[in-house]
């Protein structure tokens, strides 16, 4: 269970980012949140791991509060949360493999860590990974050489070797094209359920929201106006989200 | 503020025109104020190249020179080589303490600026004068002048490219709970590793051409083979040296170039 309870954050003085943010999100929802560009969404995400640092709030996974956390308990935090990227931030000289497995990273020693050295089990849970995603012929291969649906579906298996609880996903269908696009997000949509796991997608094509999420989160101006089940976004809530007509985007 | 694109390119063609009468200026102000007649400067340059040619020609006689110059080359582009990777280690550990993203903190930052930027802008002659006070004429006066100088220049361009190419990464590791230490070795160095090589390589060509003038001050290399020929006034081994120094700059950039392509 992940319970955000009035989150807030302003990168300058007297012009808050976000304003008193809460929702709950249960193991097993795909979330997407939605809003128009300079919402809030990423300052949203990245506050869930801690890689942007609110001002007040809490945010409690299983009941612990990540914002209160030391250097070393949030370690522990991160392992639990992976992050998919709308450029897949993957170490592009490097093979697949070698990228799925810097997801076991937060579990080693900063020794082991630093040489890479990955025990037998973590190299053949990468192995079944990739095969998951669809990569496994590609386990050797630079990741300079694959297509963008290719390196975001490395990017998902490097966050599902970290066994987390929440999957953080930032735009992660915004560089594809809509082939791409949909196969990402019906695989992450599948882990979700098999998984049990809690994944936040920030979207801005709301017929994939509505598609594949099974909750939406709605953001403007920084301020929570939508938390409901996504059968229930209608197009009244649309236009004030984003203050103009799109009735034509949900056909 | 808006402006018609016309306006605008009417605009932009007017500054363009000033730019370059500005320029025109300072170069006939400058020829002026220096006395340098434009004519027989011209008429100066394919006269010294003459000079140079019928000077400068090797002759058969040069040959003997050959092993001397083979020799002293080497140990020039030895030292070229050595100051050069020890300037890398330095630099490449700098630059994690002081770029924006691996940084330590904000004060360090500016204070890496701040020191690569000194080491950077004094020229390498003035190097070279201020160690020879403390170390004489030695090899060790040279290294010390090219690693210094190398220095500054790959502090700035390291801490470049670690903002530049390893951010993203960097970020994505630090995501999965990954520490300090193993984002540093896991995301940044093999994510910039072409990069730094490649300017590895351009620092060490940069840093034989340099050498020679290094050598000169010093009294050490091919620099000073070539001051000796020139002020004995056996130019034709100084030409020699000359010829065999080029030969040798392409050659590396020849080949820098092929490990180049190899690695990026
Ligand atoms: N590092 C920063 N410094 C200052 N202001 C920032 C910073 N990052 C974001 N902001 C501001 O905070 C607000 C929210 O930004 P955020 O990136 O969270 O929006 P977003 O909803 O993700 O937008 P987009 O859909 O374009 O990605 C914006 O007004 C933005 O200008
Ligand atoms: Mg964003």
């Amino acid at each position: 269970m992940l319970e955000v309870k009035n989150l807030q954050k302003s990168y300058e003085k007297d012009r808050p980012a976000l304003t008193d943010i809460s929702f709950d999100i249960k193991p097993g929802t795909f979330v997407a949140i939605i809003g128009p560009s300079g919402a809030g969404k990423t300052t949203i995400l990245r506050s869930l791991n801690q890689l942007i640092k609110d001002d007040d709030g809490q945010i409690l996974l299983d009941g612990d509060d990540i914002r209160t956390a030391n250097k070393t308990q949030l370690r522990k935090f991160r392992r639990q949360i992976g992050m998919v990227f709308q450029n897949y931030n993957l170490v592009e000289r490097l093979t697949v493999i070698e990228n799925v497995l810097h997801g076991r990273l937060g579990y080693k020693s900063t020794l082991a860590g630093v040489f890479g050295r990955y025990t037998q089990e973590e190299k053949e849970e990468a192995m079944s990974l990739l095969k998951k995603v669809g990569l496994e012929n590609f386990a050797l291969k630079r990741c300079s050489e694959l297509s963008g649906g290719q390196k975001q579906r490395v990017g998902i298996a490097r966050s599902l070797i970290q066994h987390p609880k929440v999957i953080l996903c930032d735009e992660p269908i915004a560089s594809l094209d809509p082939a791409s696009a949909q196969n990402v997000m019906e695989l992450l949509k599948d882990l979700t359920e098999e998984y049990n796991l809690i994944c936040i997608a920030n979207l801005h094509q709301i017929n994939m929201a509505k598609k594949y999420a099974d909750q939406i989160i709605g953001i403007r101006k920084g301020k929570l106006v939508f938390d409901e089940s996504s059968d229930l976004l209608s197009e009244d809530i649309l236009r004030t989200l984003y203050d103009q007509d799109i009735t034509e985007e949900l056909e | 503020m808006m402006q018609s694109p016309t306006k605008y390119l009417a605009h932009k063609g007017w500054h363009q025109t000033a730019v370059i009468a500005i320029i025109g200026g300072i170069y006939v102000f400058g020829s002026w104020a220096l006395d340098f007649n434009n004519l027989n400067g011209l008429i100066a340059v394919p006269k010294a190249f003459a000079w140079l040619g019928i000077n400068f020609k090797p002759t058969a006689n040069s040959m003997t020179y050959l092993p001397r110059i083979w020799q002293k080359l080497i140990q020039t582009v030895l030292l070229a080589i050595s100051s050069t990777v020890v300037a890398a280690f330095v630099a490449i550990f700098v630059a994690l303490l002081g770029s924006k993203v691996t940084g330590v903190n904000a004060f360090v930052q500016t204070i890496v600026r701040g020191i690569a930027s000194f080491f950077r802008n004094i020229p390498l002659v003035a190097w070279s004068m201020i160690l020879l006070f403390a170390f004489k004429q030695s090899d060790f006066t040279g290294f010390l002048a090219l690693l210094l100088m190398s220095v500054g220049y790959l502090i700035r361009a390291f801490m470049e490219i670690i903002e530049d190419e390893a951010s993203e990464t960097m970020l994505a590791l630090k995501a999965t709970g990954a520490s300090y230490f193993q984002v540093i070795f896991q995301a940044v160095l093999p994510q910039i590793l072409p990069s730094i090589l490649s300017w590895i390589l351009y620092m060490i060509e940069n840093n034989v051409r340099d050498a020679t003038l290094v050598g000169i001050l010093t009294g050490t290399g091919i620099g000073f083979i070539f001051d000796i020929y020139y002020k004995s006034f056996r130019f034709d081994a100084a030409g020699m040296t000359v010829l065999a120094i080029i030969i040798v700059v392409i050659a590396l950039e020849t080949i820098s170039n092929q490990i180049r392509r190899v690695i990026l």
